[in-house]
């Protein structure tokens, strides 16, 4: 009994604590990280980071858990945040297919119904073959590409994607044909690479790290209109400094993914508030400056009107990809 | 030697306080679900296995293996004490164990079946061990064709290898091919079959239909048959275990007989089962007295439960190897790592050292361990089977419908256990096997996926799958698999007729 007053007396004063501090909200259960993809890739990897770094410095007294949502190609994470309406305990860790699934496979969802927090990264993409290929330049693998019959094999992470898109926009620029394979995740399309079943692939810098250090794959160009900033060797002899624009490289093909918090729909301002807030000290950590170096994401932050902006043009530019590439479903 | 260097370092992965405790609620969960008729190994594991998602890979695995080994000397218990088989692999155990028991031999029949099954795991865990490392560097060697022919193989055995009738066997499989197809199809990045439903967005979670298909199709079956529980008392004594012991070794041949039958069946997805039920019958070939088989004889324990554990343990290995479960449990495994994010298959071996060498090691000390506990709780367990029907059945449904709704949050997936649990029943009445059903659901898609994937890369060209030696063997075995009926038959009538002439 004594045991019980006890417990009950310290749930007092805890409450007394919280509503002593007034106003600013906090969340008062576990926060769940909603990853739309499978284990173990870009997002998934971007989610355990935010958790160490949140953890680690201390950011919010409530944990945070990493809850993988990446069935039907991620679809099941929006639907499942589209139904959380008005839970503030719940952050979905988006990327681009929150413009285009709904285009591609008609999945009723609009990235507008929920709530944005703020953009937290962006990441590249770079066109990789294998080592064991002769090509070193962009030139001699489109060269060789075009004359190729069969036609290269292009390997990518689900079909009617970044990755698809950008096979479909190299094909327009180059005039080569690839047949593209559309994998499960980032992680299949490298080993894949590696293993020669596939001539080359668009993936993530971080998705490609590993086969790249271990000299089974070679970058031929960043999708980008500068070179990716990190100068530190990363293989023996390369820095991802070092690694040329397609544009450089007489490509003329760009694309940048976000990497965005969002809240569900229906959430107050102060529950906003208090995520823009923990964002923008995620972002001034050690863990996340170390991580945007070692996975060569462009590291940026945007938030309220900024982000709004951002997510509106961004949203125009995907469909406007899409549409010309043909994946807009009827 | 340098299996033994992993094997070593996997043991240090194990080695810790908090793996060898879950290790022990592992090995007496399973024991506990292997006791219990209507649960069993299977849908043992399913159940339990939400329990896992907020573990470490490592640490889910290690206890759910050890729930399978658990659920394999389980199965024996009821049995050898009861005639009743906790699992279908323990079916040929019965034919002797029981016998033994009712004529008061009880303990020694239970220390013969859990020696037996300790020695077929022992054999298995070899065979994975030393084979295991050469399966990484084969691993970058699979493309799309060469992933198809292997499911392919499997598919094709499951119909020319299986017990059951054919047509059975490939409507079952059909049905399972079809419903593997609805939600998001990878290929064309297309909803398929959801009907406008967002809860069939994702597709049927295979885990939910096992269940309902198992647990809850049992449950029903149990019920219609008004199963009574009736228990031989047994108690084991340290002089009855070192008595059976002494016998142990002149039945080499028998157990090593046993071990291949239930490695090789463990490999190719022939199954437990299978496996227990030819090395029963081997032994009997092959032995002297043929008639004193079914009567009580220890050999009739020791063959089936080698086998099965054999089978069960070695079934682990194309698992992890290449995707490819060779056992229902090994099988629901499969799913339990990919809800960890580890993508069987050859690389497995090369990305996640610790958890397969883990994994590994948690097999040795796993069948250790099990077999101290298993001698020393059999009264226990026996106990459980004392507990009416009418109170352990509604413990098991709600049980079933907790690990279904654990596994996506989601009210839906209970509803679709509990219609899986109809379409089981239905199927165990008019003798379809649920078998193929639940290997079509868990491997169809990627069998189509990489098909497609095959067919993309090689423009439509079928030869793909004869285009270099990998590929060519594996696709020409699952032809002669397929047709292996009317093979065996058509050399059946060629050999007499060579006699004849000759």
């Amino acid at each position: 009994m004594k045991r019980k007053l006890g417990s009950f007396a310290s749930a007092l004063a805890c409450l007394a604590l919280t509503t002593g501090s007034a106003s600013a909200w906090e969340p008062s259960k576990p926060v769940e990280i909603v990853v739309a993809a499978g284990a173990g890739g870009a997002s998934d990897q971007m989610a355990r980071m935010i958790q160490v770094a949140i953890q680690k410095n201390n950011l919010m007294k409530q944990p945070m858990v990493v809850s993988l949502k990446g069935g039907a190609s991620g679809a099941e994470a929006l639907i499942y945040m589209k139904s959380s309406s008005g839970d503030a305990n719940r952050l979905l860790i988006a990327y681009s297919l929150i413009y285009m699934l709904p285009l591609s496979a008609k999945i009723p969802f609009n990235w507008r119904d929920l709530t944005p927090v703020s953009v937290v990264a962006l990441d590249q993409f770079v066109l990789w073959t294998n080592a064991q290929l002769p090509y070193k330049t962009v030139k001699e693998f489109a060269d060789a590409a075009k004359s190729a019959n069969p036609p290269f094999k292009m390997g990518g992470t689900g079909s009617k994607r970044e990755d698809h898109v950008l096979t479909v926009f190299l094909e327009k620029k180059t005039g080569a044909k690839f047949a593209y394979l559309p994998y499960k995740s980032g992680g299949e399309a490298a080993t894949q690479l590696v293993g020669n079943h596939t001539q080359s692939n668009v993936n993530n810098p971080s998705e490609n790290l590993e086969v790249w250090r271990a000299g089974q794959v070679r970058p031929l160009c960043v999708f980008d209109k500068e070179r990716i900033q990190y100068k530190t060797k990363v293989t023996d002899t390369m820095s991802w400094n070092d690694i040329p624009t397609c544009r450089d490289q007489g490509v003329d093909v760009q694309y940048l993914m976000l990497r965005a918090m969002f809240l569900p729909g229906k959430v107050t301002p102060e529950q906003t508030a208090f995520y823009v807030d923990l964002f923008r000290k995620v972002t001034e950590t050690r863990e996340y400056k170390e991580y945007m170096e070692k996975q060569a994401l462009k590291p940026i932050f945007l938030t309220g009107k900024d982000m709004l902006k951002f997510l509106e043009e961004d949203d125009a530019l995907n469909k406007s990809l899409m549409t010309e590439a043909g994946f807009v479903a009827n | 030697m340098e299996a033994f260097g992993l094997l070593v370092y996997g043991f240090s992965v194990l080695l810790t306080w908090k793996t060898l405790a879950l290790m022990m609620v592992g090995l007496v969960l399973g024991i506990f679900v292997g006791v219990l008729p209507g649960l069993g190994g299977p849908n043992g594991v399913a159940i339990l296995l939400p329990l896992t998602f907020t573990m470490d890979p490592t640490s889910a695995i290690v206890m759910l293996s050890c729930i399978y080994w658990g659920a394999l000397f389980g199965g024996a218990i009821t049995s050898i004490l009861f005639n009743i088989p906790g699992e279908a692999w323990s079916v040929a155990t019965t034919f002797d164990g029981y016998p033994m028991a009712q004529q008061g031999r009880a303990a020694e029949a239970l220390t013969a079946a859990f020696t037996s099954s300790f020695i077929g795991s022992l054999v298995a865990v070899l065979l994975i061990t030393f084979l295991a490392p050469g399966v990484a560097s084969f691993a970058l060697k699979f493309g799309p064709p060469e992933f198809f022919a292997v499911y392919l193989l499997t598919f094709c055995s499951f119909v020319g290898l299986g017990r059951e009738e054919k047509h059975k066997t490939i409507i079952s499989m059909t049905l399972g091919l079809l419903l593997a197809g609805v939600g998001m199809d990878t290929v064309s990045g297309q909803l398929r079959m959801t009907f406008g439903l967002s809860d069939l967005l994702r597709g049927i979670n295979f885990l939910v239909a096992v269940i309902g298909l198992f647990g809850i199709s049992e449950i029903l079956l149990t019920m219609e048959e008004r199963l009574a529980l009736r228990g031989h008392p047994a108690r084991i004594s340290l002089r009855v275990v070192l008595k059976v012991w002494k016998e142990l070794p002149q039945y080499w041949v028998t157990l090593l007989r046993s071990s291949a039958i239930g490695c090789w069946l463990g490999i190719t997805p022939g199954g437990a089962i299978a496996a227990s039920f030819m090395s029963y019958n081997l032994a009997k070939r092959f032995s002297k007295d043929k008639d004193s088989f079914g009567k009580g004889r220890i050999e009739g324990v020791f063959a089936p439960e080698t086998a099965a554990h054999a089978s069960g343990t070695s079934a682990l290995l194309p698992m992890l190897a290449l995707g490819i479960p060779g056992s229902g449990t090994a099988a629901i495994l499969l799913g339990g790592l990919m809800v960890w994010g580890l993508n069987p298959g050859p690389l497995l071996f090369v990305e996640h050292k610790s958890f397969v060498w883990g994994l590994i090691a948690s097999m040795y000390l796993g069948n250790v361990v099990g077999l101290v506990l298993v001698l020393t709780t059999v009264p226990l367990f026996a106990a459980v089977l004392r507990v009416p029907f009418a109170a352990i059945a509604p413990m098991i449904v709600v049980s079933c419908a907790i690990g279904a709704y654990a596994i996506q949050n989601a009210m839906f997936d209970i509803w679709l256990m509990l219609a899986f649990g109809i379409v089981g029943y239905v199927f165990k009445k008019i003798g379809i096997p649920l078998a193929p059903f639940t290997l079509a659901l868990v491997l169809g898609n990627r069998a189509e996926d990489s098909f497609r994937l095959s067919m993309i890369g090689a423009g439509g060209d079928m030869r793909v799958f004869w285009s270099n030696g990998l590929v060519g063997s594996i696709t020409t075995l699952a032809l002669i698999l397929l047709f292996w009926p009317l093979i065996s038959s058509a050399i059946a009538r060629i050999r007499p007729a060579v006699r004849g002439g000759a």
